[in-house]
């Protein structure tokens, strides 16, 4: 007879000393794992359920304004610099990895409506309420210097926005009409104006880098070309657009933040439609800016939040609140994608997670291993109701919420007579208009 | 030009026409064959060969499933899965060449046969670390044993009926525990690891420490037969003689439900491990399947004409063994048809079946234990020819094989044997799930992740793969809470609006034509559906009738 009997040769299965790892023998046959699917259901739960345990995204908040924070700028080359404009005149310039003050300078009478920095960030400009175009040094005066301007310009009106070329030594502000300057020069190489109303910002594309949004006070949305200096089309929709910011990764890709609460994502070619409608917002919005990774932005509002939507979907996935958070001005995304810097009515500049859930500094390979299988997890049975509900769950502040539980019922009061009218008329003449059309007036060339 | 949004009609509106073109997934070009310093070359270049057979069973997408009403998203994100699902599977089938052991097996020379070759010379003919794996322990005072092996593989309980309760690690001989509970013991069981017992004593239910400490009595559990642990949700089921299954969650100490089974005595229980459903045994020769969910039984299958006396599942939930008074052993189908696949008549009815990891079937007749082997893992045994026999000292009271040893335990009279039988274990183990080889750091990690990942009873059901399928009942509900929100349907196919076209081909007569031919496509659809249908319902109504009914003169007042 032939027989072999199944046996183990125990040095094979355990560590030699204490000092080895353990050994691990893996089989994948699926017999041996039964209940796959169960399992990795409550881990995704499990998963789920710990990311709202240590969902902490508020970090820090910079103190040290004395009136409320107006406007705020990235340095391009350094992380860990942020500059804001106060509505006293104020500028400040922050050390976020210290989370301390580095410089301040008196920097307009008035507001400081705008600030921007140049590409290379040896400078930034500033504008205020008395009517000037300011230049400053980035590095500090050295010993002994006093807090200077590099350059002031003098306008005739106010100007309400700036914003600096990505690559060439030019900058475009806004007031009554759009002007290009050179930095060298002292008036403007170009003014650009369609229509009678002022303008409140303007934004230069990061990839196209001759094309500029803006947007007026009679609800539209412009684009110019820097090259032709002309107006390229516009869009008017149902009410003002606050700010504009373009997709750093699409070049024709740009997010309207809207006064009546929603943001609109527009695809430059073509107007008429906006791509997304992002409603979540219970009050106007006003300011709008994109993560580096071009797939999601941040919204701050007047109702007192900020909210995180990413591009392709209408519902924010996350909002951030505190209670001695008040009207959000400003709001910035740092360009590293990890943090979100927001500046508010009430004097503070606060420092935010991207990812609330996340955990910072060097992780491990197992910790990350654990993370993407975990993250992974939770993208695979996100549509299960039970997961959705833990998932999609954020605590909000009463007023937000009674304000959005009160916006519902007027919605739905509003779509019940619409789909009543439709049934009682001839078919055909109450026309079905998509909730994106809704909003927007006209396209002019 | 200004371009207000034109008003359409009653239709709904058109998707956007510009959104990002679809990448095809990159082509992996063919790696240039590495030059070294020595310039030798891979004599066998590009990946390990994929056995296309192994890989099927790392699949588990069922793809003659169709979905309905499916959008080409949905179409299009399914077929990129199907396709990771099969290079994934080629992987996993290529990993195995990395599986160390291989199983054992026992052939007879020359026509010989398995079944007349004894144990001893197994013994005689094995090394020496399998050969001590056979052992007798001779324990007749304390009455007939029956036992348990822990889900490692690596450590014993034995029960005998006198009370004598005993626990150890049998690989080497080390005893954890042996106490005497000074009560009948009918049944025991280890928990999720060897840290637990569970006795079925006779009037309650008792859980003991590997250290011989009684750390609960739970008197709602009385008069308990059977125990039948369920591993991936931590429920201890039990069948009482007052007919109640009783489920108890032994993570939190509660009881999950007691369903009475209404059937009397519940004597004869086994459970399913591929999908945790108990399966019970009665009198009339019916088997019942029970999940704590429901308060009726999942099924119930007949069996046999007398009375069950003993069932067995396979670990892939394939197949079942049942045996009952009339002297019948069969073997059904559970995946399927639950039908009877053979049979075999018995000289004397077996009290006890258990099934192997690799599938041998085990019958415990009186002091004879007899073993059945089929072609490999996934096939049911053939009842044709036992693969191996043994007497025992005693009556058989228990029965189980080792998880991955080729050991066979037998409680009976006389006491406890392990017998060996070549072939009966899978040889690779997975390290993370059960690990014989485990240190006490590592079975506290696993403890641990097991209980984090401890699945509700309620999702326990016939397929366990239930909760992967679409919830076509919500869908379609929702579905039609939608079209009511918003007067119209959102999904439904725009009406035809010829597209304008240059050089003269848009006149009226060319647009009229052009619409009469796409109404004309769809109307033909649409009958030849109609057509379907009917034929399908002329089908149903042409069915035969029921057998055994006469035609009477009254039947024209049937109809």
């Amino acid at each position: 007879m032939k027989v072999k009997m199944l046996s183990r040769n125990p040095d094979n299965y355990v560590r030699e000393t204490k000092l080895d790892i353990q050994r691990v023998p893996r089989n994948y046959d699926p017999t041996l794992h039964p209940f796959e699917v169960p399992r990795e259901y409550v881990r995704a739960l499990n998963a789920t359920k710990l990311e709202r345990v240590f969902a902490k995204p508020f970090l820090a908040s910079l103190d040290g304004h004395r009136d409320g924070v107006n406007c705020l700028a990235k340095h391009p080359k350094s992380l860990a610099t942020v500059l804001s404009g106060a509505c006293d005149g104020e500028v400040k310039i922050w050390n976020l990895t210290k989370r301390k003050c580095i410089r301040t300078m008196q920097a307009h009478e008035g507001f400081v409506r705008g600030i921007c920095t140049r590409f290379c960030g040896s400078s930034f400009f500033t504008i205020g309420d008395d009517k000037t175009v300011k230049q400053w040094k980035m590095d500090g005066p050295s010993y002994g210097e006093e807090e200077e301007p590099l350059q002031t310009i003098l306008g005739k009106t106010v100007y309400t926005g700036i914003d600096h070329h990505w690559k060439e030594a030019v900058f475009a502000t806004c007031g009554q009409q759009v002007d290009i300057w050179d930095e060298q020069r002292t008036s403007p190489i170009c003014s650009m104006t369609w229509g009678f109303d002022s303008i409140s910002s303007v934004k230069f594309n990061p990839i196209e880098t001759f094309l500029l949004g803006s947007c007026a006070s009679d609800r539209n949305i412009v684009l110019y070309d820097m090259r032709q200096a002309t107006p390229l089309k516009k869009v008017i929709l149902d009410m003002r657009t606050n700010t504009v910011c373009w997709n750093p990764m699409e070049a024709f890709v740009f997010t309207a933040a809207n006064e009546d609460y929603n943001l609109y994502t527009f695809d430059m070619r073509a107007l008429d439609t906006p791509v997304m409608v992002h409603m979540d917002h219970v009050s106007a919005v006003l300011d709008v800016d994109y993560s580096p990774t071009g797939k999601e932005f941040v919204s701050a509002s007047f109702d007192k939040s900020i909210r995180i939507f990413p591009v392709n979907k209408s519902r924010s996935r996350e909002v951030y609140h505190t209670k001695r958070m008040q009207h959000v001005i400003c709001v910035k995304w740092t360009s590293d994608s990890k943090y979100i810097m927001c500046g508010s009515d009430e004097m503070n500049i606060r420092l935010w997670k991207a990812n609330a859930s996340e955990k910072l500094g060097v992780l491990t390979s197992r910790e990350k291993a654990a993370m993407d299988y975990n993250q992974k997890l939770k993208e695979k049975f996100k549509h299960y109701p039970q997961i959705k509900r833990i998932a999609r769950h954020r605590h909000l502040p009463k007023s937000i919420y009674s304000q959005i539980l009160e916006q519902r019922v007027m919605k739905e009061a509003r779509r019940r007579k619409e789909v009543n009218r439709r049934k009682h008329s001839k078919p055909g003449s109450v026309p079905i208009v998509s909730e994106k059309k809704k909003h927007i007036v006209a396209v002019v060339k | 030009m200004e371009t207000a949004p034109k008003p359409g009609g009653d239709a709904p509106p058109k998707k956007n026409k510009l959104r990002a073109k679809r990448k095809k997934p990159r082509e992996r070009r063919n790696p240039e064959p590495q030059r070294t310093l020595s310039g030798a070359q891979d004599p066998f270049p590009g990946p390990a060969p994929a056995p296309v057979e192994a890989a099927r069973k790392f699949r588990r997408i069922d793809k003659s499933k169709k979905l309905l009403h499916s959008k080409s998203k949905a179409r299009s994100r399914l077929e990129a899965a199907e396709a990771e699902e099969e290079e994934a599977s080629l992987r996993a089938a290529r990993s195995e060449l990395l599986l160390a052991e291989e199983p054992g097996f026992l052939e007879g020379e020359d026509g010989e046969d398995t079944a007349k070759i004894r144990q001893t010379d197994i013994v005689e003919a094995v090394d020496i670390a399998s050969a001590a794996k056979h052992f007798d322990l001779n324990l007749r005072q304390f009455g007939p044993y029956r036992l348990n092996y822990s889900r490692t593989g690596r450590h014993l309980a034995l029960g005998g009926r006198r009370g004598h309760v005993a626990a150890l690690d049998w690989v080497t001989k080390k005893l954890m525990c042996e106490i005497n509970v000074m009560e009948a013991v009918r049944d025991i069981r280890f928990l999720h690891s060897e840290a637990l017992l569970a006795v079925a004593q006779n009037r309650w239910l008792h859980i003991y420490d590997n250290q011989g400490i009684e750390l609960h009595c739970i008197r709602r559990c009385d008069r308990i037969t059977q125990l039948e642990f369920l591993p991936f949700h931590f429920l201890l089921a039990t069948a009482s003689e007052t007919g109640f299954l009783t489920y108890l969650d032994v993570s939190v100490g509660k009881i999950v439900t007691a369903l009475n089974a209404r059937a009397g005595r519940l004597d004869v229980m086994t459970q399913n491990p591929y999908n945790a459903i108990i399966h019970l045994g009665h009198s009339n020769g019916t088997v019942s399947l029970w999940s704590p969910a429901m308060k009726e039984p999942l099924a119930k299958i007949l069996c046999h004409r007398g009375g069950v006396r003993a069932m067995a599942v396979d670990s892939t939930g394939t197949y079942m063994a049942t045996s009952g008074l009339d002297h019948q052993l069969k073997i059904f189908d559970l995946r399927g048809t639950f039908q009877p696949l053979s049979s075999r008549t018995l000289p004397q009815g077996a009290g006890h079946l258990a099934f192997s990891q690799r599938g041998l079937l085990a019958a415990g007749m009186g002091d004879v234990v007899n073993i059945w082997s089929g072609q490999g893992k996934g096939s049911p045994p053939s009842l044709e020819k036992p693969y191996l026999t043994h007497r025992l000292s005693g009556h058989v009271h228990g029965l189980q094989f080792c998880p991955f040893e080729d050991v066979l335990g037998v409680g009976h009279n006389g006491g406890i044997t392990s017998m060996l039988v070549p072939g009966a274990a899978e040889p690779n183990f997975d390290g993370l799930e059960n690990n014989p080889y485990r240190s006490r750091k590592q079975r506290q990690e696993w403890e641990v992740k097991a209980l984090l990942e401890k699945v509700p009873a309620e999702l326990i059901c016939l397929d366990p793969r239930a909760l992967a399928e679409v919830d076509v009942i919500t869908l379609e509900q929702e579905k039609k809470e939608r079209i009511e929100r918003l007067g119209y349907d959102p999904e439904a196919k725009a009406p035809f609006h010829p597209k304008p076209k240059q050089k003269g081909r848009s006149s009226t007569a060319s647009l009229v034509k052009r619409k009469r031919k796409v109404m004309d496509e769809e109307h033909r659809d649409k009958v030849r559906q109609s057509l379907k249908q009917k034929q399908q319902q002329k089908e149903d109504g042409k069915k035969p009738k029921p057998t055994g009914t006469r035609s009477s003169a009254l039947d024209r007042f049937m109809h």
